[in-house]
Parts: structure tokens; sequence; C-alpha cells
């Protein structure tokens, strides 16, 4: 099988949907740019090249600059979702989510409810997210727990090039609006990717590995890192499962519950800052569920609650690290048995 | 009525694309020195052609002529001058730092000089300007130190945002520069709210911002306009229309049909449309709109018309999206050529003297950066303490935050 980028996997599975599907079109910002220039240059593909190709072949009706206006743009998506259309909208830095707000907590996320279930909404927005880039406060937050909170969304965060391509193809059939995170840190990250279109059910976890000790959960780019210190904890003897939920909205809980009653230990790990989080969520959800299952406190593994930094000195030590996950893990293992109640 | 075609949406066209040969005709420029000056209690009813027209001092032969020759003397020329020249030595050297490691992002306003350096010199200092990530112009013509700009884009120990911001999203209360926001159009709702505390205090210091033509599509501009225009606040709003935004021609910020400065009309605002890279119409244009500010007659919308001669920043190619011959053609020249060329006509100039300033400038920003170096880049550091990041998040730090510090045990 051939290896992609997670920036090939994604400009894939647009072709592949766009080729399939008329109705699928995309826009955003920048997406275009050099406009039908011939050869290389034939598409800027926007600020990471993500939509590179798209406008030569699908024409400038498909592919759309628009101006820089997210509010117009995500809620031209969302008007145009309601007609039938299937819009995918670049929203650049999710960090620019604040500016449409509005529209997708508000309209987006709620016209089949409003409409009494006989509208719906298939748009997807894709957005970066996450820091590592340098790019400071106002460019590097994850906020994926304020859309997993909104009733209607649904939230898919992939963590490789495999996951994004399958993930992607299911998002834009789906049938409801879809904010789909990509990490900016993983554009390179290469792996297998088959040339064919293929799908990613939403809601279902993906265990990576299997043990019997301590159950990691963890969001996006946090996986790897979560499966690296799973590695080297192996040498340990300390065996881990490694659980990704691929989408908060829905959250596969039922995976995390059932892996959590095997282990008796739970360690999330989320680069979304520590308040209200995915890592908070989940455990919460575990602490109620499988309370009677674990055998020692749930840990969290979430950067500090402060803005991201710039200097990569500082920035460096904001990110959850394969360390950090490792130290949790043990940490999890030393604390002593709970006595059963 | 049935339609007689299927509806078609129109997208629209940037002039030349990469390997076509730009041709600027549809920029309509009126002769130097043909466009009316009105006074500033004009209503801005009986002044809507200033939106459609270009107001222009210097001619292609650098005379000055007209109603908006602001009548500067040669030293205020050459201090001018001297300052867009500083500010393009910064960027080159911070751009080549960039090329080299040293910082991870820069972004140059090659070009746009006249726009930052002419607005500074006739704003009063004390005036709270709101600028873009392109007005270092500004900043560097209100005196601020090049130290302390290079500091924070090396991120060192020096660096006074203590390693938070971005390089070149500077912020100085002391030079009354707000902070630069990383999302557009953010700070013109707060330019006007700062400008009406000040008339709400009787103060009489008024407020300045700007705002590149592709971010006027942001709702934040028009909530601007309005509120400006409702309270007549004492701010002056000024459009740098410099053709792009990274990638996308300004038509498709909605610069087809109409002209930027036009937003205004539709808000009850004077609006003036000004050649960006005349640094004496640039002068006179900010004058005129600062003057009815700080009168109480109420805000202005400039629209200043240049060209981004470089790149967006450092992470974009342009030859990927426009044509390479672009830059040379436009038809508005480059600001520093252009007040030099009017100066050496005034004869109070030469290439000479010009050639050497050029290296003087060339060598005084060198020995800043070597200075800025030794405190530490980007790439080698040292850097401020991570335990500083939970610093300033609240006034007082919380006790979950004590306790994260504590964890990272730096
Ligand atoms: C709210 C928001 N949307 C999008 C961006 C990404 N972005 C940064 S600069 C830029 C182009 C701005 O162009 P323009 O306003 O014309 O200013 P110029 O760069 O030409 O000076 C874009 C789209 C952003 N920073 N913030």
């Amino acid at each position: 099988m051939p290896k992609k980028s997670f920036r090939q996997a994604v400009n894939e599975a647009l072709r592949q949907e766009m080729e399939r599907d008329p109705s699928v079109v995309v826009m955003g910002e920048d997406i275009a740019g050099g406009m039908g220039a011939p050869g290389e240059d034939d598409a800027w593909g926007g600020p990471l090249g993500v939509t590179k190709g798209l406008l030569a072949q699908f024409g400038r009706g498909r592919v759309l600059d628009t101006p820089i206006s997210e509010s117009a743009f995500i809620g031209a998506a969302a008007g145009a979702a309601a007609t039938g259309l299937r819009p995918v909208a670049d929203l650049m830095f999710v960090d620019f989510m604040g500016v449409c707000f509005d529209q997708i907590f508000n309209q987006a996320a709620k016209f089949r409810y409003m409409f009494g279930g006989k509208a719906k909404t298939p748009m997807v927005i894709r957005t970066m997210y996450g820091a590592g880039f340098r790019a400071a406060s106002q460019h590097s937050q994850c906020l994926y727990p304020v859309f997993t909170h909104i009733p209607g969304l649904k939230v898919a965060i992939p963590s490789s090039p495999y996951e994004a391509k399958g993930l992607m193809i299911q998002a834009i059939r789906d049938d409801d609006p879809v904010i789909f995170f990509e990490h900016k840190a993983m554009y390179d990250d290469e792996e297998e990717v088959p040339d064919e279109a293929y799908t990613i059910p939403f809601g279902e976890a993906n265990f990576l590995r299997e043990g019997e000790d301590v159950t990691i959960v963890a969001i996006g780019r946090m996986v790897k890192f979560a499966r690296e210190a799973a590695d080297q904890l192996a040498r340990e003897k300390i065996d881990c499962t490694v659980l990704d939920p691929r989408t908060t909205s829905p959250l596969d809980i039922g995976s995390i519950l059932e892996s959590v009653r095997e282990t008796g230990r739970l360690v999330v790990v989320d680069e979304a800052n520590p308040r209200c989080n995915m890592a908070t969520d989940i455990s919460a959800q575990a602490a109620e569920q499988a309370f009677d299952a674990l055998k020692a406190p749930i840990r969290m593994v979430s950067p500090p609650h402060v803005p991201v930094p710039f200097s990569p000195a500082l920035e460096d030590e904001f990110i959850p690290s394969v360390e950090k996950i490792g130290a949790a893990v043990r940490s999890v293992m030393a604390a002593p048995a709970r006595r059963a109640a | 009525m049935k339609n007689a075609a299927p509806l078609e949406l129109h997208v629209p066209e940037p002039p030349a694309r990469p390997g076509e040969v730009p041709d600027f005709g549809w920029l309509k420029i009126p002769p130097a020195g043909s466009v009316a000056r009105p006074d500033i209690a004009t209503p801005p009813n009986e002044m809507r052609g200033h939106a459609y027209t270009l107001i222009r001092v210097l001619d292609e032969q650098g005379a000055a002529s007209g109603p908006w020759d602001p009548k500067l003397d040669a030293e205020t020329l050459r201090r001018g001058l001297r300052t867009m020249m500083l500010t393009r030595a910064y960027d080159e050297r911070m751009f080549r730092a960039q090329r080299q490691g040293k910082t991870s992002f820069y972004m140059r306003c090659t070009g746009e000089e006249a726009i930052g350096v002419a607005q500074a010199m006739a704003l009063d200092d004390r005036d709270m300007v709101f600028p873009t990530y392109r007005l270092q112009g500004l900043l560097i013509a209100r005196g601020w130190p090049l130290i302390e700009m290079m500091n924070q884009v090396f991120s060192n120990t020096r660096d006074r945002l203590k390693g938070r911001q971005m390089p070149v999203l500077y912020a100085s209360k002391e030079a009354r520069f707000f902070s630069i926001a990383g999302n557009l159009a953010t700070h013109l709702p707060e330019a006007v709210g700062w400008a009406m505390a000040s008339a709400i205090k009787h103060d009489d210091r008024i407020a300045a911002s700007w705002i590149g033509e592709g971010s006027t599509a942001e709702g934040d501009f028009h909530h601007a306009l309005t509120f400006a225009s409702v309270y007549r606040v004492p701010v002056v709003l000024n459009i740098v229309n410099n053709q792009y935004a990274i990638s996308t021609f300004q038509r498709i910020a909605g610069g087809e049909e109409s002209t930027f400065a036009a937003r205004a009309l539709g808000y009850g605002l004077p609006a003036l449309r000004v050649d960006g890279n005349d640094f004496l119409a640039v002068y006179a244009a900010t004058r005129w709109a600062a003057d009815r500010a700080r009168t109480n007659v109420g805000p202005t919308v400039i629209e200043l018309v240049t060209y981004r001669a470089s790149a967006h920043s450092t992470s974009d190619d342009p030859s990927k999206y426009r044509s390479a011959e672009e830059p040379g053609r436009w038809p508005l020249g480059d600001p520093i050529a252009r007040l030099s060329g009017h100066l050496a006509r005034l004869g109070e100039w030469s290439e000479e003297r010009q050639a050497r300033l050029a290296s003087e400038l060339d060598s005084e920003v060198l020995a800043i950066q070597r200075e800025a170096e030794s405190y530490g880049t980007l790439a080698s550091g040292p850097h401020h303490r991570p335990a500083t990041m939970f610093e300033d998040v609240f006034k007082e730090m919380p006790w979950h935050l004590r306790r994260q510090r504590e964890e990272m045990g730096s």
C-alpha cells in the first residue's frame, strides 16, 4: 500500500468525494489563490497546501476563495447545506471560530432540531488546531471540547493519515454538521493509506494496542504520543491498552468503559486546556459508570491552564509529552490498590 | 417569471495569473494635485466623490502640487525618508534572520512604508494606534527602539512580551501601540471603544486603526463603522489596500464593483481614497482626518491604495499565485524612491546621499541585531523560563495554576 502524508490523505478524500458527488464543494479563505495557472502552480491550495489541485480539476464553481469573513462563509455553508449541497468549509485556524460561533452553535447545530427534524445540514468545517507550531496563543488552541459540548455537532479528530482519509469521507457523507480537526504538526506524518475511498464510522473507538494493566485514552495528535509511551512502558513490563476515540461527538464511551473494566486503570491524554476538556469528560463518565472497576485514581495528562505561549522553550513544556504520559501511567500503577467496596 | 438561463455564480478573477503579463489599466490614476481639498467640516454627503478618486500630491517627476500638499520642510521630509528606509532595512535584516533560523516567522511591509511612517508623523505621539502586523513603520516612526522589536522577533530573554507573542505582533504601552491581534479585524471595535472612552473622559487624544482590504469583509469592520458613525467617535479608520490578502486578489474582498473607501458612505462617514505610496498625500490626508476627529467633527475612513511588493509572510511564495512581473508594473511606484526623487528635485537630496544613508542604516540595523543576538535567538536561546508561562493569566495566580507550576518543576 502506498505511503501518504496526512495532507495528501485529506486532499485525496476531498478529491474522491468531489468526483463521486457533484454536490460536494469546498470554500474558504485562500484555498484557490493562483486561480487556474497552468502546471504545478494550478492552485496554491491554501497556506498548508491541503486543497492543492482541486481548483484545476473541479473549477471555480466548486472550489471557492471567499472574502475574509468566517461568519459569512460558515453561514453560507450552513445555508447551502440546507439545500442539500455538501460544502466543506476551510476555517484555517480553529482560533478563528471566535468570529463565527453564532453560525455554528446557534444555527448549523440546531437546524435539524428547530425544523422539527425536516432539515439537514450536511456540512463539514475543516480546521487546524494544536500547539507546537510556534504560532502563539491566538493560533494554537484545541477548542474541540467547546464543539463537543454542543448538541447537534459531530466532532472528528483524526490521529493519523489513514484515519484522516476515512473520517473525512465519512464526514462529507454524514448528514449532520461535522467539525473536522487537523493538527497542524501532523500534515507531514506519513503512513500507508489505501488509494480507494473508504469510510471510518463515527463513534467507534480504535484499539491501537491491547494490554492488561492500564487503559490510555488519547485524542488526536496525543494518540501518537500515547503509543510511544506505551512502547516504552512495555519494556518496563507495564502493558497498556491505547484507545483512540476518533470522534468526541459521538463518543464511544462503551469501548472506553469496557477497557477500563478489564484494566482497572485509566489515563486520559488531551492537548486541550485542562478545565472542561475531553479528559475531564471521559474521566467523569468512567468514574460514574465504572467506579467499581477502578483500582487506582484516574489520571489526566493535559497542558497547564494557560494560553499557549510562543517561545519554543515555553511551548515545548506546555504540550503533554511522552514522558509525562509515562509518568502518569507509572503513578497509577504505583497507587495502592483500592479495597473493594 | 422563468429564468432565461440557469443561474450562474460570479467568481471574480485576478487581473493576471502566474505566467501572464499583468496590466494595471483598471486602476484610474488622476493627475497629482487635481483632487479638491474640502474643509474638515464638510458634511460627508457633500464629498462622496473623494471615496472614488485618488488623492495625489507627487507626480511622476517628483514635483508636489495641489491643495493637499502639506508643504513640509526639507528637514521633516528627510526624517520621513530616513524612517521609511530604516523600516525597510530592518525588514530585510529580519527576513534574512528568519531564513537563517534565528526566528520562526517574519512579515515585511515592503512598498507600504509611507503608510506607517507618514501617518505616525501626522498623528500626535500621544494618540493611540491600533495597527495590523504590517505597520512596523508606525512603531519605528514613534521612536520605539529596534532592539526591543528584535528581542521579540528572536524571542530571547529580553523579549518584553515574555515569549508569549509571535514575532512581528508587537505591543507597546509606552509607544501607545495596541497589541496586534492574530485574529483579523478584532481591533477595530476596540479602537472605536478606546476613542469613545477618550470622548467620555473629555480627553484630547484620538485613536487610529488600520486594517487590510481583505479584512474589511469581517463583521468587526462594519460593527466598528456603525459605532464610529453613531457616536461621532474621534477615530481615524484606515484601510490599507495592498491588493492582496495572502494569495487572494482584492476583487475577492469586494474591490471589483466599488472602492474600499466607499464602504464608509453607507454609514454616513466621509472617506478619502489616497495614493498610499505618496508620502505627502498620505501625510496630508491623515492630518485632515486627525483634525476632524480632534475638533469633534467626527471619524473618517481613509483607503490607502498601495501594493504588497513582497510575500505575505515568510510562509508563502507569491510566484505560486501571482505574476512575477506584477511588482515591477505597479503604477504608483515605490514610496521611498518617490520621496527621495521629490527631495532631489527640491535640491535637498542626491543619489549619492541616498546610497550613503542606505548603507549607514543597514550598518545601524546590523549593529543592533548583533546586540539582540547576544541576548539570544529563537534557535540558540537563552529563552524565558518555562515557569513564566503561568504569570499574567489572571491578576492573581489561582491555586490550581500555582500547583501546575510546581508540578512542572521549573
Ligand atoms: C479572523 C481571522 N481570519 C483569518 C486569518 C488568517 N489570515 C491572516 S492574514 C490574512 C490575510 C489578510 O489580508 P489583508 O487584510 O488584505 O491584509 P494584508 O495581509 O494584505 O496586509 C488572513 C486570511 C486570521 N488571522 N484571522
